[in-house]
C-alpha cells in the first residue's frame, strides 16, 4: 500500500467517525434540552471533516486565505444580524451552501467526466446546486422586503417560463449531449439557464408561502451536497448532505400539513387561483374597543391566550407583548402563546422572535394542544395574525383556505384583534372572526397598542 | 460503478436514517433545526477542498467554493448558537 493510499485509507476512517457525530448532532438539534450541544457536535464534525480533509490539499495557503475570507464574512453577519432578519439570513447562508456546490460541479465538468453516471452527476448537482442559490437570493429578496414582484407582473411571468426552460434544458443536457455532441458551449448555457431558472422558480411564491419555500431550498442545499458527494466519491459529503435534505423536507412536510396545502399546489399555483371559490363577502358590523376598555377585561380574565402573527414582527411588538404578559401574570392571570406552524415566514418564527424577548418556551403551545380548551380562554389577544386563526377554515367548505389546521380563538370567551386596518390576510381571504360576536377590534399598531396596555397596568 | 452503487447505499440509508431521527420536532426548535441543518450543508466546504486545479478557471472555482461554503459553515453554525442560547425555560 502505497503513503497516498494510507492517507487516504485514514481520512475515510475519520470521516466515519465524522458522520457518527453528524447524526448524534442533528438528533440532539431536535430536542431543546439538547440543542446547544447537538449544535456543538455537528461543527465538531465538520471541524474534524474539514481538518482530515486539509492534510493533503493541493495548495494550502490559498484554501486558507479562502476559509479565512469566508470565516470573517459568515461571523460578522452571523453576530451582527438582528434577530428579526434571521429569515433572510438563513435564506441567504443556504444560497451560499448552493453555490459553492454549484461551483463544485462546474470545476468537476472542466476535469472531463470520465464516465457516464458522472456525466449524469455534474449536470444535476450543477443544477440543484444553481438553482438553491438563486432561488435563495430571491428568498432573501422577498423577506428582507427590497425585492417586490407582483405574481402577475411580465417578469414574473418571464421568469416562471425560464424555469421550465431550464428543466428542459438540464434533461437535453443529460441526455443528448453525450451522444450527440453539440458544436456550441452548452454547459455554459446549461449554467445560465439554472440561474434563471431558480430565480423563476421562487420568484412566483408569496409571502405567506414562504416557510415552504425556506424548508424546500434548505433541502435542496443537502441534496447537492450529497450529489457532490457521489460525484467526488466522498462519504461524508453524501451522509451530511443527506441529513440536511431529510431535515429540509421534513419541516417542509410540516409546514405543507399546517396549511392544509399540497407542495405541488403551495409552489406551482398558489392562493390566487383557487381563491375565486371564496363566496362569503361577510358584512357584519365589527366592535371596535379602546385601550382603556381592554385593559378592564384583561385586569379580570384569569387565562389569556396571546396568538402572533407576522404583524407583530413587523410592528416589532414582542418585547412589549413579553412586558404585558409579565404583567398579567403579576396580576395572577395565566398567560399562554398560541403558535401556528405558519405564523411568519419562516418555520419556528414566531419562538425566534419571543424567545428573544425572553419569553420562556415552555409557555408557548401548538394549536391542538390548546384548542380542546378554548373555551376556558378568557381572553385571546390576536397580535397582527389572520389567517390561522380565520374561523372560515372550519366552518367554512367553500373557503379556499378550508381544511387549514387554525388555532380556533372564536371558541374564546373573548377575542381581541390587533390590527392596523381592515384589510385580508395572505390568503386575500376575509375573515369572518372579526365580524363574531365575542370579538373586538383594537386598531392601530401593535406596538404602541400594547404598550398602552401595559401603561395602563402599571398606573 | 461498483462504487457508485455502494455510495447510492449509502445516500439512501442516510435519507432515510434522517427522516426516522427529525421527524418530531418541537415548533420551537424548527427555526433552530433549519439553520443547523443549513450549517450542515457547508459540508460542501470538504468537497471544494478536494477539487483539482489544474486550470485557471478550476483554481478560480475551488477558491470561490472554499469561500462560499466557509460563509455557510461559519455564518450557519454561529447563527444557529446564538438562537438556541436564546431559549430559555421558565
Amino acid at each position: 500500500m502505497s503513503f497516498f493510499e494510507n492517507i487516504s485509507s485514514i481520512q475515510n476512517i475519520i470521516y466515519i467517525f465524522s458522520s457518527i457525530l453528524f447524526i448524534s448532532g442533528i438528533k440532539m438539534l431536535g430536542k431543546e434540552d439538547t440543542a446547544v450541544r447537538g449544535n456543538f457536535l455537528s461543527a465538531l464534525a465538520m471541524f474534524i471533516a474539514v481538518s482530515v480533509t486539509f492534510i493533503n490539499v493541493i495548495n494550502p495557503i490559498l484554501v486558507l486565505v479562502g476559509i479565512g475570507i469566508g470565516a470573517i464574512i459568515g461571523s460578522l453577519i452571523a453576530l451582527k444580524v438582528k434577530m428579526t432578519s434571521i429569515p433572510e439570513m438563513v435564506a441567504l447562508f443556504n444560497g451560499f451552501g448552493g453555490l459553492a456546490t454549484f461551483f463544485i460541479a462546474w470545476s468537476e465538468f472542466n476535469s472531463i467526466p470520465s464516465n457516464n453516471f458522472q456525466y449524469l452527476l455534474v449536470m444535476i448537482t450543477t443544477y440543484i446546486g444553481g438553482v438553491t442559490f438563486s432561488g435563495s437570493v430571491i428568498a432573501y429578496g422577498k423577506l428582507s422586503e427590497t425585492l417586490k414582484v407582483e405574481k402577475s407582473s411580465i417578469v414574473t411571468k418571464l421568469f416562471t417560463t425560464f424555469f421550465y426552460i431550464s428543466i428542459i434544458y438540464l434533461l437535453y443536457s443529460i441526455f443528448i449531449t453525450k451522444i450527440f455532441s453539440p458544436g456550441f458551449d452548452f454547459y455554459t448555457i446549461l449554467l445560465i439557464l439554472t440561474l434563471l431558472g431558480g430565480v423563476g422558480f421562487v420568484i412566483p411564491i408569496g409571502g405567506g408561502d414562504m416557510p415552504v419555500v425556506i424548508s424546500l431550498l434548505n433541502s435542496f442545499s443537502g441534496i447537492a451536497a450529497a450529489f457532490a458527494g457521489l460525484l467526488l466519491l466522498n462519504n461524508v459529503l453524501i451522509v451530511a448532505g443527506s441529513l440536511v435534505g431529510a431535515s429540509g423536507l421534513i419541516l417542509t412536510i410540516i409546514m405543507a400539513k399546517a396549511m392544509n396545502r399540497s407542495i405541488g399546489n403551495i409552489l406551482f399555483v398558489g392562493y390566487a387561483s383557487s381563491a375565486s371559490a371564496s363566496k362569503s363577502e361577510e358584512t357584519g358590523e365589527v366592535k371596535p374597543i379602546n385601550v382603556s376598555d381592554a385593559y378592564l377585561i384583561l385586569e379580570n380574565a384569569s387565562s389569556v391566550l396571546v396568538i402572533p402573527g407576522y404583524g407583530m414582527a413587523v410592528a416589532q411588538a414582542q418585547h412589549v407583548v413579553r412586558e404585558l404578559g409579565e404583567l398579567l401574570e403579576a396580576n395572577g392571570t395565566e398567560v399562554r402563546y398560541g403558535i401556528h406552524p405558519v405564523a411568519g415566514r419562516m418555520p419556528g418564527h414566531m419562538n425566534v422572535l419571543l424567545a428573544e424577548a425572553n419569553v420562556p418556551y415552555d409557555v408557548l403551545v401548538e394549536p391542538e394542544d390548546v384548542n380542546p380548551s378554548m373555551d376556558t380562554v378568557d381572553v385571546a389577544v390576536v397580535i397582527g395574525a389572520n389567517d390561522v386563526v380565520n374561523p372560515s377554515a372550519t366552518e367554512e367548505p367553500g373557503s379556499p383556505i378550508y381544511g387549514m389546521p387554525i388555532i380556533e380563538v372564536h371558541n374564546a370567551r373573548t377575542v381581541f384583534v390587533l390590527k392596523r386596518s381592515m384589510s385580508s390576510g395572505f390568503a386575500g381571504v376575509q375573515n369572518p372572526l372579526f365580524f363574531k360576536e365575542n370579538t373586538r377590534m383594537l386598531f392601530g399598531d401593535a406596538k404602541e397598542s400594547i404598550g398602552g396596555l401595559v401603561t395602563e397596568f402599571k398606573e | 460503478m461498483e462504487i457508485y452503487i455502494l455510495l447510492g447505499f449509502v445516500l439512501i440509508l442516510s435519507i432515510y436514517l434522517g427522516l426516522e431521527l427529525i421527524s418530531k420536532v418541537p415548533s420551537t426548535l424548527h427555526t433552530p433545526l433549519m439553520s443547523g441543518a443549513n450549517a450542515i450543508s457547508g459540508i460542501a466546504l470538504v468537497g471544494a477542498l478536494v477539487l483539482g486545479s489544474d486550470t485557471q478557471l478550476q483554481q478560480a472555482l475551488a477558491f470561490l467554493a472554499v469561500m462560499f461554503a466557509s460563509i455557510n459553515v461559519f455564518g450557519g453554525y454561529l447563527v444557529t448558537n446564538r438562537m438556541l442560547k436564546m431559549f430559555k425555560k421558565k
